[in-house]
């Protein structure tokens, strides 16, 4: 049912098509009517920037120096995010595939068509037999909506988030310890820490802006530990650098504490009054002396040392990681081996002294807390927990028993669908044909479908799939709050009206619902009222936005919560009375034990395969492999293979080479480079079709937080004769120099 | 203007952010006048952000046969003057630093100006406003050095010729990167790391007198 048959015609029409410049051209003398102050669409640091509007166009972009995270900063995907709004590739009117053709159709025939085909495959297969799988790139208010949409307004249980590819292992691991899933500091703290743990994290590319913190923290005297495969240019500026194999965070974390406390470097204080279950970790982490960890890693034990005396005895220091340790089968232990550290030394709760993950999408915090995750309800209640059920069932006036049960992870819904549970999908603000593991598994899902309905303002490679494309909004032409990585709720502003037919995504939802018979649940007309009955959802919950309002946003420049009360100016830093969320008011150790990743080489596929990003791209690429800027600076995916594996090999710098796991196969070009272990590969994983990354990638989850393991599998190179070279003709567009070139 | 910018090759990650904001700048808009260059990919990730180094004798002025380039009062060095400029290229030949660009579809010679809309009022230059880890910093030499633990040079040797530059280049020192895991060392020393700095090799190098501020290459 869902196949893509006219690709050539699809990529013609709706690109990527690359385009560099301003909706009318570079002009000098401009009369800008208004600038209107909003956030980035992009990643977790939300950086503050004016849109620049000019005849109801968005011309342009000045510094919003005024914001305090970003003071004006801005990486280059910032730079040029505007010219994503007028796009030409922009979906204007919602399609509908006849015959393996999209054509134009009315909203009304869109949603129609829609609405009938849910109730037919409801009818047929049951209510379980429609998934929705939503994305953290979406405001609050609409995660919210996505959520509620999914389980009230179709009945469904299958719900989930691209969230879920993101930092979940985190949140499960904050949970554990914590009881609470937020990062611990606002990055105020980051400068006054002597010493930055960084585990897992190519801050520099992937949060450029967060480098202004750890800077400061360099110019104040700090020092930094890094802890990555790879010399990223984090790296590079850090003093202390573990290159470990992929997988072996754990191995590397336990090595860690076992120094600090052999030296003695614990704080007994704080252990014996605010945490449990010490001695089992102690017991546990016995086993990793230095030379163990090292043996296991990969990484020099007196680094090991050095690093966790560096660390031990300074006064203040943070640990930070991202999807380097999260991304694995065992993600949430290589987090909790990491709090353990946190909690051993007690740096926590006090300036300077914390933790926390960096959440990676816009809104990955705020789209992880309002009920759009499988196992989740809004306000970080839990669908498994009956006092949360019913305390969510009471305020949206839903019988009990109409509330369906927790679903599934992303990724184990799309085995569901090729298991033939799920029939139809409707899929808004993600692209798992780049962004999902073993995307040659996704097809097959997709492919299976008996109705699939996608929601975005660009033709993504998932679209493609579609029987139904609904056009929806960009950030610039709706409004709603995003929760940045240091949880600080901030506002994005409507610049200009949706342009073309396209609808924001909230608006769609309610629609659908509508036309389901279940408008009674979907009384709202606007982001903010969305917004006030959000709040009014969140109340009491972890995540309480009860005192956020719109205008404490724009007057503090962001609200971090817990913001409980309308007095309430939020929470910069959590746990500071070392009070903790579990019921007993303490945090809790996890004895973790190394287990590694699920596939380690062996002599058939002997390179541990890692992926992970560049900062010229943006998660699945949909948006940001359509501006001439960026793909100019990286057009296509590669491969970095060290310089003496390259040798052993015969591969030279440039060599276009075939890189194979038990999945899948991709020709990428080799990155001969020494900032990679030899016996590592490394691929970036923004693109699609035959240049996806993740056609490589194992499909293995975390048991806990269903994360796949994307930083970590087996693969083999193979050197490809010219003639074998793959002619990938118009799958190529938009993503060539030449291409770059011609399209100037 | 007493601001000028600062140059910290150390901090560049390498991300072209500048490039990509040095176009919005409605004196070029555009185009772009800053290069970030990977200095070898195969040894390492690191990266030189290439700006205007502003000479106080600009060497693309003094090879200008049609007096072109000027500077303005604060010593920035303007592009050329599009009723004088006579494409022969000159200035991007002679420039030791390898900045002003030629723009054939303009016939004209282009280069960095500071901004010179947004710096004439007051505002910072489009790439230090936006890079994200002050490798490009505007701002005043009081207010920006004594916050870095790098050492400010703006006197260069090519040859025989010397170049002072409005612009400062940051160049790290030794004791400032040296790590210390012995607990001895105050957090915060660096702002001292100055004063003792005999193992500075731009010390070394320039002997005794006070001119650390000098780069030979």
């Amino acid at each position: 049912m869902s196949k893509v048959e006219n690709l050539g015609e699809i990529i013609e029409k709706y690109g990527p098509h690359l385009y560099d410049a301003p909706v009318d051209g570079w002009q000098a003398d401009r009369k800008i009517d208004r600038a209107v102050p909003t956030h980035c669409p992009y990643c977790g640091v939300q950086c503050g920037m004016n849109l620049l509007v000019q005849d109801e166009t968005v011309v342009g972009f000045e510094p919003r120096y005024d914001f305090p995270v970003n003071e004006g900063k801005l990486c280059p995907k910032g730079v040029t995010a505007y010219m994503q709004i007028h796009h030409p590739d922009r979906l204007l009117y919602p399609l509908v595939k006849k015959n393996g053709i999209f054509e134009r159709a009315t909203w009304d025939d869109a949603l129609d068509l829609i609405v009938s085909r849910i109730k037919e495959i409801q009818a047929k297969y049951g209510k379980n037999s429609i998934g929705v799988y939503s994305g953290s790139s979406l405001t609050t208010e609409k995660t919210y909506v996505m959520g509620k949409f999914a389980r009230l307004g179709l009945g469904t249980r299958y719900v989930d988030y691209n969230g879920r590819l993101c930092m979940v292992s985190a949140a499960a691991g904050n949970n554990k310890a914590f009881g609470v899933d937020r990062v611990a500091n606002s990055w105020d703290d980051i400068p006054l820490a002597e010493v930055l743990m960084i585990a897992g994290s190519n801050c520099a590319e992937t949060f450029p802006i967060l480098n202004k913190y750890l800077w400061q923290q360099r110019d104040n005297g700090g020092r930094w530990i890094v802890i990555d495969p790879r010399a990223t240019a984090t790296a590079r500026q850090g003093d202390i650098h573990l290159q470990l194999l992929p997988g072996t965070d754990v191995a590397v974390a336990n090595g860690l504490l076992n120094v600090i406390i052999r030296e003695g470097l614990v704080d007994e204080e704080f252990i014996s009054k605010h945490t449990n279950d010490w001695d089992a970790v102690k017991a546990v982490i016995d086993k990793y002396p230095p030379s163990r960890a090292g043996e296991l890693s990969g990484v020099d034990p007196a680094k090991i040392e050095k690093a966790a005396i560096l660390y031990g005895q300074a006064r203040t220091g943070m640990i930070l990681h991202a999807r380097g340790i999260e991304h694995h089968s065992n993600g949430v232990d290589n987090v909790l081996s990491y709090i353990n550290i946190v909690l051993a030394t007690g740096k926590i709760g006090e300036p300077g002294r914390g933790y926390g993950t960096i959440t990676g999408q816009g809104n990955g915090q705020g789209g992880r807390e309002h009920g759009q995750k499988a196992d989740q309800l809004p306000g970080q209640r839990s669908m498994t927990n009956p006092e949360d059920r019913k305390h969510m069932c009471e305020f949206w006036g839903l019988p009990e028993d109409e509330l369906p049960e927790a679903g599934v992870s992303v990724v184990e819904m799309y085995q569901k669908m090729r298991e033939g549970e799920i029939k139809g999908l409707i899929s808004s603000c993600n692209n798992g044909m780049v962004s999902l593991p073993d995307v040659n598994s996704i097809r097959e899902s997709l492919e299976g479908l008996e109705f699939y309905v996608n929601i975005d303002f660009f033709m993504s490679e998932s679209s493609r799939f579609a029987d139904v494309v609904l056009p929806t909004t960009t950030w610039a032409e709706d409004e709603g709050v995003t929760a940045s990585a240091e949880a600080r709720v901030v506002k994005i502003n409507k610049a200009i009206d949706p342009i073309g037919e396209s609808k924001p995504d909230w608006w769609i939802a309610k629609e659908i619902a509508r036309r389901m018979g279940r408008e009674k649940y979907f009384q709202f007309d606007s982001p903010r009222e969305i917004f006030d009955e959000l709040r009014e959802a969140s109340k009491g919950g972890k995540a309480d936005y009860y005192g956020i309002t719109y205008e404490k946003i724009k007057e503090q420049n962001g609200v971090m919560w817990p913001c409980p009360t309308e007095e309430s100016k939020g929470t910069p830093r959590m746990f500071e009375d070392k009070k903790f969320y579990h019921p007993d008011g303490k945090a809790k150790f996890f004895a973790v034990e190394y287990k590694g990743p699920a596939e380690v080489p062996d002599e058939e596929y002997p390179f541990a395969l890692t992926t992970g990003r560049v900062v010229y791209q943006y998660l699945s690429g949909n948006q940001t492999r359509r501006i001439g800027f960026l793909v100019q600076q990286c057009p296509e995916p590669y491969v970095e293979i060290h310089p003496e594996t390259a040798a052993k090999l015969g591969i030279a710098d440039g060599e276009r080479v075939k890189v194979v796991s038990r999945r899948g196969e991709g020709v990428f070009p080799a990155l001969v480079v020494k900032t990679i272990r030899k016996d590592t590969l490394f691929i970036p994983y923004h693109w699609g079709d035959a240049k996806a990354a993740n056609l490589l990638t194992n499909a293995k989850l975390d048991p806990i937080s269903k994360i796949p393991e994307f930083k970590a599998c087996a693969a083999r190179i193979e050197k490809v004769a010219s003639r074998d070279l793959p002619i990938l003709g118009d799958s190529r567009k938009g993503a060539s120099l030449s291409e770059v070139q011609k399209g100037r | 203007m007493q601001e000028t910018m600062f140059v910290d090759p150390q901090r560049c990650i390498g991300c072209r952010s500048c490039v990509a904001a040095c176009r919005e700048c409605s004196t070029h808009k555009g185009y772009s006048m800053i290069f970030v260059d990977f200095f070898d990919r195969g040894e390492t990730t690191a990266t030189m952000p290439t700006i205007c180094m502003h000479c106080a004798e600009p060497t693309c002025a003094q090879v200008c046969p049609a007096d072109a380039i000027k500077q303005n009062e604060f010593g920035v060095v303007m592009t050329a003057l599009k009723p004088r400029c006579l494409d022969c290229r000159n200035c991007v030949n002679a420039c030791p630093f390898g900045v002003p660009k030629y723009n054939s579809a303009m016939h004209l010679q282009m280069k960095c100006d500071m901004c010179y809309d947004r710096s004439s009022e007051g505002l910072q230059p489009m790439c230090a406003s936006v890079c994200p880890t002050g490798a490009l910093t505007f701002g005043k030499y009081e207010d920006v050095v004594p916050l870095r633990r790098t050492k400010p040079v703006n006197i260069h040797y090519f040859g025989n010729q010397k170049v002072e530059t409005k612009v400062y280049l940051m160049m790290p020192t030794n004791e400032a990167d040296a790590i210390h895991i012995d607990g001895d060392t105050e957090f915060g020393e660096h702002l001292s790391a100055h004063a003792g700095d005999e193992a500075s090799w731009i010390e070394n190098e320039m002997g005794e007198t006070d001119n650390s501020n000098e780069f030979r290459s």
